[in-house]
């Protein structure tokens, strides 16, 4: 009786110190408490602190990971880290509980008979394997996929490409960075001719106005909205949300603007139309750098299966691209953006001001978008047209959403159309491949085959008849589940997962590898500023789980690739490292030795002469730069970065009578993505314990909705039921629900739609038509 | 037998000098944010009029300026 007293009383101690800390949450976007971290370290230990880079978002903090006798026991910032500088948020500092969840898969699961058997790893990689060979004698090479992720290590991407392009030959590779990053590759390649970033975190402490675009940093990039909040009180920095949604990042910020779904495209080129208009151009800077094209437009939004599209780029001139904007006074655009006059010119204002210093940021609001590349374009297009790009304190950057979204998907290229330097239709970068992977160049495809959600639909129509799955949860991450869920259930494709706990995927799984966890193998990430970290194992992982570069290099050998895979299982993180910076060789994306990543807390490349390169394309900072100009935009033949023409066009699906309400998916501070690990993190549990439909008080007064109630979310696609949520984490627009996708329970994307910009692939979880009721 | 959280915030440059005061009352437990001028304080009393006494103690600290109750909740006694 005394003890179950002690421990309700033990309970509501922490359930009262867990609201305080998310009522000072609400004051204070990104405010920490260490010292919770460090309540449960024993009064004995005497840690061993190791570095690394945090497990989750893209923001790649740097972690000091506490070891008591070979146990993970606390998690601080690392203060040598420029990322973070000893900051953390409340996910990061909780990270390593989730290892000690009592259902973490230890052991290889082989169906049989419907149910799963343990397996000895060896005995379940032997099963993959010979499916895997089986399935390519039987029905052809591009029978069989692999699905990554923008969490893979570094190494696990890099051998992962290797076995699927250079030792199979099929471009049956792609990733879950498709989901969210691929608009902001498309964008880069589009206007710069080079990925990533061309600037870094320390921007911050330079920009006088940070505008964020459909982009809620306080809870996604809370570590960088702290720094951003830091400024703002010490400099007087202001911060203007521009979003969909009233979030803890609108409040916090000094101007919320709230535009209607899918209209920032106009409103982007409002503010180009004013800043032409008002005489704000930077002329010289136009002039020198940059070309001005136009693309194909109604692309559609690749609903159907097989669905194809390439773009054709237009030359176009200046004055043709003034003609254009006319289309986008502000006084045209705020009638169906919703977005004031006033407020597209104070915007444009801002941008048009030359002494002020400018970053947009933005992440899956821009990307997951039916016409994400574009979006991606428009922004630039600001930054260009005032040459507020490439400078300190001057730029946009496009945020990622996983630790090495960057670093794997785009630098590694685990996507179809990929290889580590360069794309697959282009012969020089297969030479490239072939050379280094020491493989015949005829092996390696020209042509790209499936992305994510082509690629899932083919296990669906039965034209896949074998996916791996890696460090990642489609079932609940794609787009209509309610379509793919099925789809891998069917007989005729074989499913593979690796996995670190039993998912929704894994359900359906003929083999569960047990996979290591972040700290219990070594790997490199890369963040979202191209900065490379390095880590090295930490602590052993449970029973027989195995690192999953290993896993794959064990399938290739036992497939009889063994000669291609000559590493050494002590030393293969070392190894594929650095095999694969050959890849990058040069001023323009020269990596870090791992020496040098192993003292440091990541390097940024390009990596030249012992120096990360903090702005690229500016000759100030860039030693790639070679036309004898200020900036050189390299990626480009002619070393000028594009200025696309690029038009408003209506989402793939908007409300009608049936379904009238927007559909806004997203995520939420406590959570990471599908929720497969935080969701073990009984702190973060309790914070966050279930997925919630999130209403503007006016629609829930119309509706007759309470705080609470189960409300039924039904789209053409499927269904979802949720407890209502009003005037709580964040305030949808009139018209408008949100869901957070973190809850395997409340399965929100069997509503959404899988249509997808046409050009980068990545669909849009932001916009689809719902009806409510309830349930 | 009560248990309540606030949000205390110092007054300007005394943050230690309330981590310090508040941490010689024995019934309260208090966790500083690590980048933001506030506490997280969490009482435990026998009863209500222990709880009003306390407060009363915490109220009277020099270097407090602000003192925002976050929940209540009351445990049965064992």
């Amino acid at each position: 009786m005394y003890n179950s007293l002690s421990s309700r009383r033990s309970f509501i101690k922490k359930m009262a110190k867990l609201s305080a800390m998310t009522a000072a949450a609400t004051m204070f976007p990104g405010i920490l408490f260490a010292s919770e971290q460090e309540a449960g370290i024993p009064d004995s230990a005497n840690l061993d602190w190791k570095k690394g880079p945090c497990r989750f978002c893209g923001v790649g903090c740097g972690i000091l990971v506490g070891v008591d006798q070979g146990k993970a026991v606390a998690v601080k910032g690392d203060p040598n880290c420029s990322v973070n500088k000893g900051l953390l948020c409340v996910k990061g500092y909780h990270q390593i509980m989730c290892t000690q969840a009592k259902d973490r898969l230890t052991h290889a699961l082989v169906k049989k008979n419907g149910r799963y058997v343990q397996t000895p790893i060896n005995e379940a990689l032997d099963i993959v394997a010979n499916k895997m060979k089986e399935t390519i004698e039987k029905h052809g090479k591009d029978s069989v996929a692999m699905y990554t992720s923008g969490q893979s290590t570094i190494p696990e991407g890099y051998v992962a490409s290797k076995l699927m392009k250079g030792a199979i030959g099929t471009n049956n590779l792609d990733c879950n960075a498709r989901l969210c990053m691929a608009s902001a590759v498309a964008g880069f390649l589009t206007t710069f001719g080079a990925d990533e970033p061309m600037g870094c975190y320390e921007d911050i402490d330079h920009a006088d106005y940070f505008i964020t675009w459909g982009n809620n940093m306080a809870e996604m990039h809370p570590v960088l909205f702290s720094r951003m909040l830091e400024q703002k009180n010490r400099r007087g920095a202001k911060i203007i949300d521009f979003a969909t949604r009233t979030t803890r990042s609108s409040t916090a910020s000094n101007k919320s603007i709230l535009f209607e779904p899918q209209t920032d495209l106009a409103v982007a080129n409002a503010i180009c139309y004013e800043i032409i208009n008002n005489g704000w151009v930077n002329k010289s800077f136009v002039e020198n750098h940059v070309n001005f094209s136009k693309g194909l437009t109604n692309m559609g939004y690749g609903v159907e299966d097989k669905y194809n599209f390439k773009d054709k780029p237009t030359k176009i001139d200046f004055e043709a691209y003034k003609k254009f904007l006319e289309d986008y006074t502000p006084e045209k655009v705020a009638k169906y953006s919703k977005v004031s006059v006033k407020d597209i010119k104070y915007l444009a204002a801002i941008y048009g001001d030359p002494n002020k210093k400018v970053v947009s940021y933005w992440c899956m609001g821009m990307n997951q978008h039916t016409r994400g590349t574009w979006m991606n374009n428009l922004v630039y297009n600001i930054h260009l047209l005032t040459g507020k790009i490439s400078q300190p304190g001057n730029g946009p950057f496009s945020l990622t959403g996983q630790p090495s979204a960057c670093g794997t998907a785009r630098e590694v290229g685990t996507f179809t159309h990929k290889l580590p330097k360069g794309v697959v239709t282009n012969e020089k970068h297969r030479r490239l491949a072939a050379k280094i992977w020491k493989v015949p160049y005829e092996r390696i495809p020209a042509k790209p085959t499936y992305h994510a959600t082509e690629m899932f639909r083919a296990v669906d129509r039965g034209d896949i008849k074998f996916i791996w799955t890696q460090v990642t949860n489609p079932l609940v991450s794609l787009p209509k589940t309610s379509r793919y869920r099925p789809g891998m259930e069917k007989d005729s494709c074989f499913v593979v997962v690796s996995d670190v706990f039993p998912t929704p995927t894994s359900d359906v799984a003929d083999v569960i590898l047990p996979a290591s966890w972040h700290i219990e193998k070594s790997g490199l990430y890369g963040n979202s500023e191209r900065r490379t970290q390095h880590w090295d194992k930490m602590v052993e992982g449970p029973g027989e789980t195995t690192p999953d570069a290993w896993m794959t290099i064990e399938i290739a050998k036992r497939m009889g690739y063994g000669d291609l895979f000559p590493y050494s299982e002590e030393n293969h993180v070392e190894e594929i490292y650095n095999e694969y910076r050959q890849f990058h060789e040069g001023a323009k994306h020269g990596m870090a030795p791992l020496e040098v990543l192993k003292k440091e807390s990541g390097a940024i490349w390009p990596y030249v002469d012992g120096k990360s390169t903090q702005w690229r394309f500016n000759a100030k900072y860039d030693p790639a730069c070679s036309n004898d100009k200020d900036f050189h935009f390299y990626g480009k033949p002619d070393g000028k970065a594009v200025i696309w023409q690029r038009p408003y066009e209506p989402a793939a699906e908007s409300p009608d009578t049936e379904y009238p309400f927007w559909l806004n998916t997203g995520r939420v501070i406590e959570h990471w993505h599908t929720g497969s690990m935080t969701r073990r993190i009984p702190v973060l549990h309790k914070a966050m314990p279930e997925a919630y439909v999130e209403f503007h008080p006016d629609d829930a007064k119309k509706l007759g909705v309470r705080n609470g109630e189960k409300i039924k979310v039904s789209s053409r696609r499927g269904s979802c039921v949720l407890p209502a949520s009003i005037n709580e984490r964040g305030l949808p627009t009139r018209g408008q629900v949100f869901v957070p996708f973190f809850d395997e329970n409340m399965l929100i994307n069997d509503v959404t739609l899988d249509a997808f910009c046409p050009i980068s692939k990545e669909p849009d979880y932001k916009k689809c038509a719902v009806k409510v009721e309830k349930a | 037998m009560p248990i309540k959280s606030y949000l205390a915030h110092p007054q300007e440059g005394k943050k230690e000098d309330l981590i310090k005061a508040l941490s010689e009352l024995k019934e309260c437990e208090v966790m500083p944010a690590t980048n933001e001028d506030v506490l997280v304080v969490v009482t435990d009393t026998l009863d209500d009029a222990s709880e009003d006494i306390l407060k009363e103690k915490i109220e009277k600290i020099d270097s407090l300026k602000l003192l925002a109750m976050v929940s209540g909740f009351n445990s049965p006694q064992n």
